[in-house]
């Protein structure tokens, strides 16, 4: 499909940033400023921002562990977000969530979850709620490969599908949970049948093509609004090109060929993008990124810690 | 010499033996046959025993634990492996409606002897959902045996009795625990369940640590022979059942008695302790307090996770204030931790 130019910077804007906010996050783990573990969605960028840019404010997604891209490709705050990694009181959770509980309900970041599946039912929630106000906006869950194995992955399916609310289902599957692989854990590659067997449409993304994985979310996600979808289930291939969790490689543990991400490193699309817009729009872009990033880094570091008093603050709802 | 293994090697030992010796012991679970071998603990088991007795799953917490039961009611001795304690939250149905009650409901006639094993998470950024220690919520349920060992010696023995005991057993870890030394037999042993152990004599206060907090109370305590306070620790190694009989006997001896969970204080094993002490009448007789987690989630930074945890310097503090109230004093210099530091990124 064409897109208009406008359109493609967009894109390039919301993937450059996406990468290069967490080759930061890798520049700056060494100096232990970042205590808390990381996990980064470095190749797997194309996957957040196609589906959010489908999407409005006022929609809501909901995402695990491994959700940096999804909080900036939704328009979650990134000096918040640093800070959060920091652990500073500037930080969007106050310090209190660290890399793996991400939220900025301004920006219909309903938060992340370092338990895999735990919300699934909860988007399902959401969107049955959405339907009740007659609401025309969406909730959008992203999980793991590895969510599909859990009990609650089915149980929610199943009630989304009963009741028709407007979710969509994002399985971005990079074919690993940490190191084992999707085929030692499911008798076969049918994601999909699984999410039909249910009563949903579902389609399986291949290739890696962001501006696909945009395409087929808008097209669900206008049907949705206008009431005329229930759920939808998207299988998007992927690859993490990182270890599981940390700033580094790993392949040396020998569970994974580097091939598998090679092919996947050269399909980037990020030079993509970048391939499709004039040189001199590019370095606009990217001088603003990079300037966006340093200010928000030095917020980070000039940020203070959270006092004692902070302990006991947000338990319960005043 | 004394042969000294870490935490970690001891309980790789442990199932190592005892899958040798009885070859209906499987073990399973999310990365055990992972390069990281659940840091360690089942490195090289798969290569032994193969993987029909050594095997990942899928993530499917409530499942397994089910799939465990069975097999145990087959005559299988299952090892189900989980790398958070806040996993088995996904588990409490099958560990509190099934296994718990297996031998109950149907009069004796049916038994799960079952090991769940379980690891508590701290520091690095861990975080209010990976740094759970939820044993008080178990503590509340019968017909489940609960054992939280500290040192290498009772990582061992612990291990082989679970597997060897006719119910289900959670047997309790503490990453920061790993890298513990400390002598371990290299023979098979058990450790009986019910017996907790005194890991340093002394008159002047008891104090009773769960879990890692031991550690922290044995470094509390060396705090305190600087000032010339002879603390008595104990480990109670076991939470269910839990010898109070030697709490008892200590804390009467000494009058003083603190009592540092792993977890939040409320309906915890420091409440449970003191309610039979006050049960018994012997509460005239004894100061006590007790310290734990801060009652709110775990949070990530570390300037809040500071507040959160007890530590040896708070332990120390709180013992003196105990014994000589009024008198400001806290330990000088360098805090005592000879353990390797934990580190990330995880
Ligand atoms: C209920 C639960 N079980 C186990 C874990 C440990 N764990 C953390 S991430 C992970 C792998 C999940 O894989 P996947 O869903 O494919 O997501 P990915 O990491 O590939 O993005 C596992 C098993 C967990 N966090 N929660
Ligand atoms: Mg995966």
């Amino acid at each position: 499909m064409e897109k208009e130019s406008r359109l493609i910077e967009i894109f390039y804007r919301s993937l450059y940033r996406i990468r290069r906010v967490e080759e930061e996050i890798v520049a700056v783990y060494p100096t232990d400023k970042i205590k808390s573990p990381v996990h980064l969605s470095i190749g797997q960028e194309f996957v957040s921002v196609g589906v959010c840019e489908a999407l409005r404010p006022s929609d809501a997604v909901f995402g695990t562990y491994r959700g940096h891209a999804l909080y900036l490709a939704k328009g979650g705050d990134l000096r918040k977000m640093i800070a959060e990694l920091y652990g500073k009181q500037t930080g969007c959770a106050k310090g209190k969530g660290g890399s793996m509980h991400l939220a900025d309900a301004a920006h219909g970041v309903m938060g992340t979850s370092a338990i895999v599946g735990t919300t699934i039912p909860v988007s399902v929630g959401y969107a049955y709620a959405l339907k009740l106000k007659r609401a025309d906006s969406v909730a959008v869950c992203f999980f793991g490969d590895g969510a599909v194995d859990e009990g609650n992955f089915h149980e929610s399916l199943n009630f989304a599908a009963l009741k028709n609310t407007p979710v969509l289902f994002v399985c971005e599957n990079n074919f690993y949970a940490i190191h084992s692989h999707h085929l030692t854990r499911h008798h076969s590659d049918n994601l999909c049948e699984r999410a039909r067997a249910y009563g949903m449409p579902a389609v399986r993304i291949e290739g890696g093509d962001v501006f696909k994985v945009y395409d087929v979310a808008r097209d669900h996600i206008e049907r949705m609004r206008r009431g005329e979808s229930g759920p939808v289930f998207l299988e998007v291939i992927t690859c993490r090109w990182k270890e599981h969790v940390g700033p580094g490689e790993d392949f040396h543990l020998g569970y994974r060929e580097e091939q598998e991400v090679a092919c996947w490193i050269k399909g980037d699309q990020v030079p993509r993008v970048r391939g499709m817009l004039d040189e001199q729009i590019c370095r606009i872009i990217e001088n603003e990124v990079e300037q966006e990033i340093s200010k928000a880094f030095r917020f980070a570091e000039e940020s203070r810690f959270p006092e004692a008093a902070e302990l006991y603050k947000d338990l319960y709802k005043e | 010499m004394e042969r000294t293994l870490s935490y970690s090697e001891a309980l790789r030992e442990a199932l190592e033996q005892e899958m040798a010796a009885d070859p209906t012991v499987v073990l399973f679970g999310l990365g055990v046959d992972d390069p990281k071998a659940i840091l360690g603990t089942t490195k090289g088991l798969l290569e032994r025993f193969g993987q029909e007795r050594v095997f990942d799953t899928p993530l499917a917490e409530d499942g397994m634990t089910g799939a465990a039961i069975g097999m145990a009611l087959a005559g299988l001795r299952p090892v189900h492996v989980h790398i958070r304690m806040d996993f088995l939250l996904l588990a409490m149905n099958q560990i509190i409606n099934m296994a718990a009650k297996m031998h109950y409901m149907f009069g004796g006639d049916l038994y799960a002897p079952l090991v769940i094993r379980s690891m508590i998470g701290k520091s690095w950024g861990q975080g209010p959902q990976h740094s759970q220690s939820i044993y008080p919520l178990f503590m509340n349920v019968p017909g489940l045996k609960i054992v939280a060992p500290t040192t290498p010696y009772d990582a061992k023995g612990c291990m082989v009795q679970a597997i060897r005991d006719n119910n289900p057993v959670l047997y309790i870890e503490h990453r920061h625990l790993y890298y513990q030394k400390g002598y371990v037999p290299d023979h098979l042993y058990t450790v009986p369940f019910g017996k907790a152990r005194v890991l340093n004599p002394g008159d002047d206060i008891t104090l009773v640590g769960v879990s890692q907090m031991a550690v922290e109370c044995l470094r509390a305590a060396r705090h305190l022979e600087e000032i010339g306070i002879k603390a008595e620790v104990i480990d109670p190694v076991s939470l269910y059942p839990l010898d109070i009989e030697t709490i008892s006997a200590s804390a009467v001896r000494t009058g003083h008695l603190i009592i540092v969970d792993n977890s939040w204080m409320t309906c915890g094993a420091g409440s449970e302790i003191l309610a039979v002490l006050a049960e018994r009448g012997l509460l005239k007789k004894i100061d006590v307090r007790r310290m734990g987690f801060a009652h709110t989630a775990c949070p990530t930074t570390p300037t809040l996770e500071a507040h959160f945890y007890p530590d040896a310097g708070k332990i120390a503090v709180s013992a003196h204030d105990m014994l000589s109230p009024g008198k400001r004093w806290s330990p000088a210099g360098e805090l005592h931790r000879e353990e390797v530091e934990f580190k990330g990124p995880f």
